[in-house]
């Protein structure tokens, strides 16, 4: 168990050097450098209009459909994991049933290709 | 043990605050940000529980699927957020009853092991007694036999899903002219091309 969490121990440090990184800078920022506000400063200055209008637009379906589609082959993908790195115990039966899932999976792939779903236009 | 313990403060502590700015951020689009992070932390705690797999497919499924949807969610709703907000009040009551639900089952679970506390001894440990084995092997030596069956009504799920979202956002668009390789390739010069012999001065 402390094993395990001692291999992580890095990363800890990492995003402790990375959290005092960002606040050094951000603290260094504030404090070092003189400090003029100003409301022009914050203008959008020679390099277009201010924004005409909200920058959420309606999106067409079709993006949530293929996010959809890629979370469902990410979980095929997450499932495919466990069985690679165990698969010289679980023998033949494990073996078929990975497989079985994956032809389930075809199944719906190969109706999607066929309707179209993966084309754009 | 002591960094152990921080660590875990840490970072319950900091799921907690960023579930709370999710619910409380003015912008949307912040929301889904804390929400990441929320994700994040999650996927830590994972870690500290010895639960790797499960923390790597938080961070890949979660973060890497699952918050590009909510952003897409986000962006499509174009509504006003000030509109959004008014609903506060009125879904508070409603909200706070079920997390009160939430927290009497916890209370529930809870309590079930101060009455017996032996109970803990057939908690699922993330990896088999001896360590000899990492914590993905030790879920692939089970789901695939002894989990079978519900191994494949995921898979059954996971096909429903797919053929639901292509059922309600698919349409076909007409006049549309796509560009089909096949009838490409089997195009015969005969079938397009014809040489006329023409004399000349005469015109065709």
């Amino acid at each position: 168990m402390n094993d395990l969490l001692l291999q992580y121990l890095p990363i800890l440090i990492f995003l402790g050097i990375a959290i005092g990184l960002a606040a050094v800078i951000l603290i260094a920022s504030l404090v070092i450098v003189n400090q003029h506000p100003d409301a022009e400063k914050l203008d959008a200055y020679e390099c277009g209009f201010p924004a005409f209008e909200d920058a959420r637009i309606k999106f067409d379906v079709r993006f949530y459909l293929v996010a959809i589609l890629f979370i469902i082959f990410d979980l095929e993908v997450a499932f495919l994991f466990p069985w690679a790195v165990s698969l010289g115990t679980i023998g033949l039966f494990g073996f078929w049933s990975m497989v079985l899932f994956l032809g389930i999976l075809t199944i719906g792939f190969i109706y999607e290709w066929k309707k179209g779903a993966l084309e754009w236009e | 043990m002591i960094v152990q313990a921080l660590a875990f403060y840490l970072f319950a502590i900091m799921t907690v605050a960023a579930a709370v700015m999710v619910v409380s951020a003015r912008n949307p689009v912040h929301s889904v940000l804390f929400l990441i992070l929320a994700f994040f932390n999650s996927a830590a705690l994972f870690v500290l529980l010895g639960a790797e797999f499960l923390a790597m497919i938080l961070v890949v499924v979660y973060v890497g699927a699952v918050a590009v949807l909510f952003m897409f969610v986000v962006m499509m709703l174009d509504i006003s957020f000030a509109e959004l907000r008014e609903g506060f009040l009125q879904y508070l009551p409603l909200g706070g009853i079920i997390g009160l639900i939430l927290l009497l089952e916890l209370a529930i679970v809870l309590g079930g092991f101060v009455f017996s506390p032996e109970a803990s001894e057939h908690f699922a440990a993330p990896i088999p007694k001896g360590g000899a084995v990492s914590n993905t092997e030790a879920l692939g030596e089970i789901i695939y036999t002894n989990y079978v069956y519900f191994f494949e009504a995921a898979g059954m799920i996971l096909l429903v899903a797919m053929i639901g979202a292509i059922v309600l956002t698919h349409r076909t668009r007409s006049g549309v002219h796509k560009q089909r390789i096949s009838d490409q390739i089997n195009r015969r010069p005969e079938d397009t091309v014809e040489v006329k012999d023409v004399p000349t001065g005469s015109g065709i």
